[in-house]
Parts: C-alpha cells; structure tokens; sequence
C-alpha cells in the first residue's frame, strides 16, 4: 500500500486513480480506410473519401489492428474476447466527419487484465486493466491559424487507437506514472505502439478522486489528454489537492471533465454551458461482429517477443545481473537490446559462457556507456559507439589484450570518432605487457631505484606493494599486465 | 420503325446483338423521351452528353462482341446511388451542390457492363418517404391518373418507377429500405426487385438505414429484371456487409416451371379493412399458383404486427446516425448564422437542409438511442426484429415462396396522406416484414383496381434465393398478362 | 410510457444539431408522442431471453490487410467543400 496522503484540516486523505490510455496502434493503413498513418504529412494528404465521411462510404476493417490489440491484451495477461463488437459513439464535432466515432462499447476486444509496476528497491504493485478496445482517433482541429476561423487536418482521422482502461487501483502519483512508464515499455517492447506522447502517439485521461481511507469512493473528475508522464504526476498532485480544498471548505465535488494546464500547473473545467454528452450508443450496422479461433490468438501470443518482467527475471536469476542493473537496462527497449546484442556478440567473440560476462558488461553500459550518453546528450539509439564495437573492446579486456584502466581511455577515443577498439589500440599501441622477462625487469628497476621503500616494505609496511605496482604501471605507460605485476612483485619484494 | 422506347431490354438486347438497332439509336429516342416527360419530374438531372459517349462505347463494344445483357441499355440512376461528377444529392437540399469524386458499386458494374445513363431520377429525401413526396426536388407524378387526378407514384423510388412507367428509361436503380422498390412498383404497374440483404452492394449508396438498405432494380418486365439485377449485383470488398456470394444467372432461372413449388400464404396479411378488390386480387393470383402447378400452404408468421414499428424504431435509429455527417463541414450545404460559431452552423445548416419527415426520423431515432431510452426501444425494437426473422426462417422451412399483396391500397392522391406520418407508414406494411429480415422480394404487376390503378403481388423467397422469386415472378406476371398501358398524357 | 414535452424535444434537437423555432417545438412534441405511442405496440412482445438482431446477415467480418492503398487526394477531399484554405477544412470557431 502507498502511503501517500494528503494533509488537510480534517486529516489524512488518500488519492483514488484511475487512468484510461489512448494508445495509437502500430499499423501500416488506418482501422477502417488505407489512407496511412505516419505523422507529418501536409494536411488532408493521408485521408481516404472513407475518413472524410463521403456520403455512401463504408468502412472496412484492418486485420493487423485486430492482431495487435489482441498481441496487447495478452501482454498484460488479459482475457481475449473471441467476439466483439464495433459500436458509433455520437457526437457532433468538427474534426470527426462520421458525426460518430467508431468504438467498441459493450464489447471490447479484450477484458480483464494485470499490468505490474515497478515501484523500486525490488517493491511491486499489480493494477488492474478493466478492458481494452480498438476505436477510431479524430482529426485536428487548430484554432490559432485565423481569427475567425479553425481549421479541420483530417490526416489523424480513422488511425487506430486502443483504449487501455485501468481500474482504479492506483493511490499516489508515483504509481500512477510507474503505471505509465510501465505500459510504454510493455507496448514498446510488443510492438503495438510506439509510445511517443510528444507526437500524441499515447496519452493519458486521469481520473482523480479523493476519499478518507477506508471510506467509499469519492466523486471522480477526468482529466483529459495529458501528453507526458511527468505532467500526470503534476495534475494529480494538483487536482487531488484541489478536490480536498473544495470538500474540506464544506464543498462537494463535481463529476466533470478538466484539462490540465501545463503553463500553470493546474487544471481547470472543460465543461462548457451545454447538458452533458449523450453519446447514443448503438452496435455500427456497417459493420458485423469481430469473431476469431483460438488459433488466431495462439499466433498472436506466438509472435510475443519475451515481455520486460520476464527478461528482468532472466537477467537477475541466470545472467546473475544486478536487480538494480536489470530493473534500469529492461525498462527502456533500446537500453535492453543493446545489452543483448552486446552479450552475445561477446560471448561469440570470446567464447566464453554469457553468465560469466553479463554482469561486468551490464555494469559497462549502465556505467562507462551510459556515463558518456548523458555528458553528450545522447540516446542510446544515437550512440556513437554500438553493440558490436561495445562488445569488442571488452573482448579485449576479456582476453588481457588491455587493462580495464587502459579499455576507459581507448572508449572515450571510440566514443569521439567511432573507431573500432582494436584500429585504436594498435594505433596508439595499448596492448597490455604481458610477457613475463619484461615485466621482471622493470621489476627489477623499480625495485633498484627505491630502496628505501624496499626497506620499510621488509620491515613488515606491507601496504607499500601498491606503490611498487603504481611505479611499475607507471613506467610500462599503464600497459603493463596488473595480474601479472602483483604475481611477479611479491616474490621479489618479500626477498 | 416500331417506337424503341416501348421495347423491353430484353427485345433491344437481341436487336443490339443482331445490328438491327444501336446503342446510339436507342439512347437518342431516350433522350428525348426523358426531355418529353418533363411533367413528371422524374429526373432531377439530365446527363445526354454522358448518355451518348456511353452509347458509342456501348456500340463498340456490341461491334467486338463483347455484348453483355445491359450493354447499351439507357437506364435511369436513383440520386441516391454516387455517380462520379454527377449530381448526387439523395434529392436533399443539405447535398446541395454535391459532386462525388467516387462512383457506386452499382452504377459502377452497370457502366462496366455498358449500360448508358440518362440522368439522375427523383426520389423521396434520403428514401425517407412512401408517396416521393418529401423530395427537394418536389414530388413525382405518376404516369397513372385516377381519372383527371394525379397521383403520387410511391416511394422512396418515384422516379425510378415513374421513369420506367413512363417510358423515359429502360430500366431504372432503385433501392429499398423498407419496401421502396416494392410499393411503388405495385403503384405504377412495373416490376420492382429488392435482392438478398448483401448482394449488391452498398458502397456509394448515400445511407438512409444501414442494416436494411439494399439497391435493387425497376424494369417493365420480369425478365428484364433478372438481366438488370445480375449486372448490379456481386460481391464487393469495399462493403463489410456485402456477401461472398457467386451471382447466379438470373435469366435461366426463368423456365416458367413452378411445379410442385410450395407457395405459403400468410395468414397475417388478410389486413383488417383492406380493399375487397386487393383481396380479391391476392386470392386471383393464388389460383394462378394453383394452375402453373404449385402447392398452396397456409403459413403463419406471428409478429407480422409488429414490423412496422419495430422498423420505425430501427430505421429512424440508423438515420439519425448515418445523417450526422451532414453539417456543412466537408460538403453541401452551409448556413452559418451573423456572427454564428460551430454549433450555430451545424444547427443552422441541419434545420435548412433536411426536411420535415427527414427531421422528425432523426428526432425519433436520436430519442430512441437517447440514454434512457436505449433498451426500451432500440434494443426493445432489434429483439422483435429477430422474431419477425425467425418467423421467416420457420416459414420457409415448408414453403419455397411467399405470396402477399405488395401494398394495402393502389395509388394515392397527392397530400392525401401526407399530414398524416402513420397512415402514410402503413403503405408499408407489408414489404416492411421482408426488408427487416433482409429477404429477396419482388413485386409483379398483375392487375388493375376500378380506377384503372396498377396494383402489385408481392413474392418474397428465402434468403439468397433470388432465382425462385424470379421463377415464380415470371409465372405470375405471364398468368396476369398485365398488358395495361397509362395513357400518355404527359407527352 | 413516452411523454415528450417541449424540453425533451428541445433537448433531441440540441442533441442532433437541429435548429427548431421555439413556436415549433410544441406541434412536434405532439408528432413525436403520436409515434412513439404507436411503436410501444412492441411492449406486448415477450422479448424475454431473445438476442437482439445484431446482423442480418449471416456472415463474418472480412478483415483487410494492413497495406496503405488509399489516400494521397488531398483535392477530391476538399473538393466539395463549403470553404477550405491552404490544405484544410475551414469552419466558424466554436463559442465558448
């Protein structure tokens, strides 16, 4: 249980959450039309006679929208509805053409479902997903292009969204952004949508409600379309603050739906003066009932990549990677896969068992690689130095050919010019000394020319070994083997 | 030279096949013919220059000996069907103006065939309408008079039926949501087929009400509808609803042979207080039945009641839905109000450009959706409406056909009905059983009441069992031997 | 059971974005009830246990494959349009 509450007058309050996701749908064509759906085109470019609502136009529907909500829900574990069915919501607004949108109302495609969140330092909680339905996405509207008039882009019009509603088993803003980030990551790594809640590819309704515990559930208001989880957070801590403020001063609160500023920090009222929406649902006669087999589904669970709780898992229990390290490299996609690629392209280089190397490679990208990301702005996508380079200079290391020191000099110059590890350690000749007589003898100079040391080391300073193999170092330019320098020095010291 | 537009399309396909006539010949009579019957108000746009390219085409095409049975036939397109830059306004003032950049499904297999189109016919707004009198356009006269008395042609196809009476077409499409190629062919002494829900399909089709609208062809003849019907009818990917079907030839179905064809009569449609001369007809054509060789079964379908109002629920439902879409964003009309926002355009443009029966269905179906209200009508009216199916189904477990009057009186004068929505509703009620279980029917001219109106038998058949209907058809309008003629006044 | 008065129709209007002068509202209110009260004949039909239709036809939907094969006609889009600048649809700005 989160313990977040909020101080009023009257006591402790404790903040009920529930969110509804729009998720647009990883797809080639639109639900209904084969118009695409990239972002970016002019406007009313990528718009068929279907999503402009021509008189006589019918839809027809995508059988990968389909596929991928079907691919979602059994991602989150969730039940999947063999039969469902498209309805019209309707409503009059400039940017939707049909006068309706197509959704799914009494049945959605896919029902119950679990989505867990990772709270840190190995804590979890489980929330659940009500139900998951495919429905239409309207177009834009843009207000700010002329003084007397909006202008209508249909281009967004008819691309597939799923509308992921959860339960409202959240209770503080931090789980409600764990919630978030962990659906991104799920549908990130499934491939059902890209997750870009700049683009609007995924946005969040909130739906707030305040309550003292152990009461029933307080009056809810919905906040709509926030576009980045950290202003989910803010609205939250805004709103539940405000509903406590209104009850508090004898007030009740009002079931409306709000918008959040982000400029402010606050949300406010959307409701205009006119009588709540009434959206006349009714099944879509345009279209039959979605029906498919078990077999369609059995593919669609087939062609799941391994879901992120269950790489983390693999990670900690047989990769013996840090719950720390694995929590970090599986919540971002592209993180994981280039640890992945990194470990196998190492294992195959040094044909050495993954186990033995994905700890130290783990900490390599969380540490030298990520390190340099971050001084440099950079995303893992755009890093300079790749998986296969990564796992070459630590091949390097791996097989003795340079130190761990040495491997941090010769990846700052990859992570610069993109070279590869070997070209530079040839270039600047940082293979490591690891020739017995050569190291002996400068062994034997070091040992020459600090007698005194020598002396206090015999007479029992026995720390003074780490400034004998600082000197040794020091003079082979770093290169020299340190496993081999502490092998070779203590026998020569102790005389 | 015997006057061409007197002859039927199967007569002018033989002719067109022997080179006795062309396509050219036959469109230019046509042409004529429609300017000529002008006082009718059949069509509401005249497309000549379109008519004849499509008749030279059509020539050409017979020359390589690539006729098919619509290639060069003028035919008359319903305003509701998308014809590519041709007037296309469902004969509403809210299309004013509307160009399709797209072609229906249906006109689009008729031109492939050949087919050449004199112009776009009149019809009740958006089908909405059983006498053609709600049309922008004003209303249709029907080639029939009751003595000096004009009367209305029926609808929602009343420029279809008054163009093929009329001879200013040769066949005409029409469609039917709840009986309007049926009644208004009964009304006009044509023959009037509504084809299996999802045979033709419905891409193109301005919506009225979506899960029963269905096209389906006016011709003179019964033969001429089997040819007019297998050229618009055909599975198309772009309707969901259309059915994977292959289309039988139609025309074969036509043996004259309904020996031991079970003919059910049923027991629901002897309507309380309906002419003696209907009746009388009705009984006329069972004898016909009796005599070609077919068995006669009394059959029951229970909820026959209740389909009217099962159907103005449904229907009004799906319009105020399918209707949305007109509010002068994208299309059409716009009537923005001084200083007016969104809303006030919509409000505006929707009160200006809709009509009155059009305005009270979306009252009546934006009601009945309403929350509230949902399951006591709506879902109320979709669960009766798979009983009255269910009656069918049973029914044709013992009959192979179905005969019933097509309509409970002959046509009406105008504004005779027209204050009045029930009376006016009740024209329907017995095609609106059949277009609520998405049943091929048809309607077969067969006799004339004591005004000298046409009036209709309706034959409706199994599903996707449109040959039988036609079978059958052909044996009831050879046994009438309808010959009547209207007298042509409006020449 | 229907009892429309004059803000329920009102209402219907505001909700289908029909204008309707006030001095019509009462007449249709009248027509409305007058068909309602004729189609709640259907109330003396044991519906009890009947799905209601959800097709008639007894078909499946076809799904289509995910390839872009529309689109691309920006000019038959606004073709028809009552007025449309620089690409897009223009209305009047919704007052608040």
């Amino acid at each position: 249980m989160s313990n977040y509450r909020i101080q009023g007058a009257t006591g402790d309050w404790e903040v009920v959450l529930g969110l509804e996701v729009h998720a647009q749908v990883v797809s080639n064509a639109k639900l209904f039309s084969g118009a695409a759906t990239e972002f970016g085109a002019e406007p009313n470019a990528q718009v068929s006679l279907v999503d402009a609502a021509m008189p006589g136009m019918l839809p027809t529907i995508n059988a990968e929208c389909i596929r991928q909500a079907v691919r979602t829900g059994l991602a989150l574990g969730a039940q999947i509805n063999k039969f469902s069915v498209f309805d019209r919501k309707n409503y009059f607004y400039a940017d939707l053409p049909q006068g309706y949108q197509i959704s799914q109302f009494k049945h959605p495609i896919v029902g119950e479902g679990t989505v867990t969140l990772d709270l840190g330092e190995g804590r979890t909680k489980d929330v659940g997903v009500e139900r998951i339905h495919l429905e239409q996405d309207a177009g834009k509207s843009m207000h700010d292009q002329h003084p007397q008039l909006t202008y209508v882009d249909l281009n967004r019009s008819g691309v597939a969204l799923m509308e992921i509603v959860s339960k409202p088993d959240m209770r503080s803003p931090e789980e409600a952004g764990a919630y978030l980030t962990k659906l991104r990551t799920i549908l990130r790594y499934i491939g059902t949508c890209d997750g870009n809640m700049e683009q609007g590819s995924m946005r969040a309704d909130v739906n707030v409600s305040v309550r003292k515990p152990g009461d029933p559930l307080g009056t809810r208001c919905e906040i709509k379309n926030v576009n980045s989880i950290r202003f989910v957070r803010q609205a939250i801590e805004y709103e539940a603050q405000r509903q406590v403020d209104i009850i508090e001063a004898g007030g009740t609160i009002d079931q409306e739906t709000r918008l959040f500023d982000p400029s402010k920090g606050e949300t406010r009222s959307m409701r205009s003066k006119e009588e709540a929406h009434d959206y006349r649902y009714f099944p879509d006669p345009d279209l039959l009932p979605v029906e498919f087999d078990d077999a369609f589904v059995d593919a669609a669970r087939e062609s799941l990549p391994e879901l992120p709780d269950d790489k983390k898992a693999r990670f900690v229990e047989e990769l013996g990677v840090s719950d720390y390290n694995a929590g970090v490299l599986v919540g971002e996609k592209e993180s994981c896969d280039y640890f992945e690629n990194l470990l196998s392209a190492l294992a195959a280089k040094t044909g050495k068992d993954a186990k033995a190397l994905a700890a130290k490679a783990s900490n390599w990208v969380m540490g030298d690689l990520f390190g340099a990301l971050n001084k440099a702005s950079k995303s893992v996508s755009e890093s300079p130095v790749s998986a296969k380079q990564g796992a070459d200079l630590l091949a390097l290391v791996e097989d003795g050919t340079i130190s761990g020191r040495i491997a941090k000099d010769v990846f700052e110059i990859m992570f610069e010019t993109g070279k590869d590890a070997e070209a530079i350690v040839e270039e600047k000749g940082l293979r490591q000394v690891s020739d017995t007589g050569e190291i002996e003898k400068i062994i034997d100079e070091v040992i020459a020319a600090n007698p005194g040391q020598l002396e206090q080391y015999r007479a029992g300073k026995d720390k003074l070994i780490g400034f004998f193999v600082g000197q040794v170092m020091k003079a082979t330019g770093g290169k020299a083997n340190p496993g081999m320098v502490n092998q070779l020095l203590k026998p020569k010291l102790d005389g | 030279m015997t006057d061409l537009t007197k002859l039927t399309i199967a007569e002018a396909r033989d002719l067109l096949k022997k080179g006795d006539i062309t396509s050219r010949e036959l469109t230019e009579v046509h042409i004529a013919s429609v300017d000529a019957a002008d006082a009718l108000n059949a069509y509401i746009a005249k497309t000549p220059e379109l008519a004849l390219e499509q008749a030279d085409k059509a020539d050409a095409k017979i020359k390589a000996g690539e006729q098919k049975g619509m290639t060069g036939i003028p035919v008359g397109i319903k305003d509701l069907f998308a014809t590519k830059g041709v007037h296309t306004q469902a004969c509403s003032h809210i299309l004013d103006g509307f160009k399709p950049e797209y072609e229906s499904t249906v006109t689009q297999n008729l031109w492939d065939d050949g087919a050449v189109m004199l112009g776009k016919l009149n019809m009740d707004e958006f089908a909405m309408g059983s006498s053609n009198e709600t049309s922008f356009y004003g209303p249709v006269k029907n080639p029939w008079r009751r003595g000096d008395t004009d009367t209305v042609p029926g609808g929602s196809s009343g420029g279809s039926v008054s163009s093929v009476a009329g001879f200013a077409a040769m066949g005409a499409t029409a469609s039917d949501t709840g009986g309007s190629i049926r009644q208004p062919a009964s009304f006009t002494g044509t023959f009037g087929f509504k084809p299996t829900y999802g045979r033709c399909s419905r891409y193109g089709m301005v919506a009225f009400a979506s899960s029963l609208d269905q096209a389906g062809t006016i011709t003179r003849t019964v033969r001429d509808g089997a040819i007019m019907m297998e050229s618009i009818s055909g599975f198309d990917v772009k309707d969901s609803t259309s059915v994977d079907m292959p289309v039988p030839n139609f025309e074969a179905a036509l043996t004259g042979d309904i020996r031991g064809k079970k003919i059910g009569i049923p027991q629901e449609y002897h309507l309380a207080g309906m002419p003696a001369e209907i009746e009388a007809l009705w009984q006329q054509g069972i004898e016909w039945m009796k005599a070609a060789g077919a068995e006669i079964v009394d059959i029951n379908l229970p909820h026959t009641k209740y389909a009217l109002p099962t159907y103005y629920i449904v229907a009004p439902a799906e319009a105020s839905s399918n209707l949305a879409r007109y509010d002068g964003v994208r299309y059409g009309l716009r009537d923005v109000p001084q200083n007016g926002g969104l809303v006030d355009m919509y409000e505006a443009t929707r009160a200006a450009g809709f009509g009155d029966e059009v305005k009270r269905r979306i009252m009546i179906g934006t009601y009945v959706l309403s929350a509230g209200y949902y399951d006591a009508y709506y879902l109320k009216a979709q669960k009766v409406r798979q009983l009255i199916a269910d009656d069918f189904k049973r029914a044709f477990e013992k009959v192979d056909a179905i005969l019933t009057p097509t309509a409970p009186s002959a046509a009406f004068a105008f504004g005779e009905k027209s204050d009045d929505p029930i009376a006016m509703y009740l024209n329907d009620v017995f095609t609106v059983p059949a277009s609520l279980a998405g049943l091929p029917g048809s309607s077969v001219p067969v006799g004339l009441d004591a005004n000298g109106l046409p009036l209709g038998l309706q034959i409706l058949g199994k599903p996707w069992d449109e040959e039988t209907v036609f079978k059958v058809s052909g044996v009831m309008e050879e046994a009438a031997n309808f010959t009547a003629k209207p007298a042509e006044w409006w020449r | 059971m229907s009892n429309i008065d004059k803000a329920t129709v009102a209402k219907i209007a505001r909700l289908a974005r029909i204008k309707i002068e006030d001095d019509k509202l009462e007449p249709l209110a009248g027509e409305l009830n007058n068909i309602l009260g004729w189609v709640e004949q259907l109330d003396e039909v044991n519906t009890d246990d009947i799905q209601p239709m959800s097709s008639v036809v007894n078909a499946k939907l076809r799904w289509r494959q995910d390839e872009v094969s529309d689109g691309d006609k920006q000019e038959s889009v606004l073709k028809n349009a009552p007025n449309a600048e620089y690409g897009f649809f223009a209305v009047p700005k919704v007052i608040e």
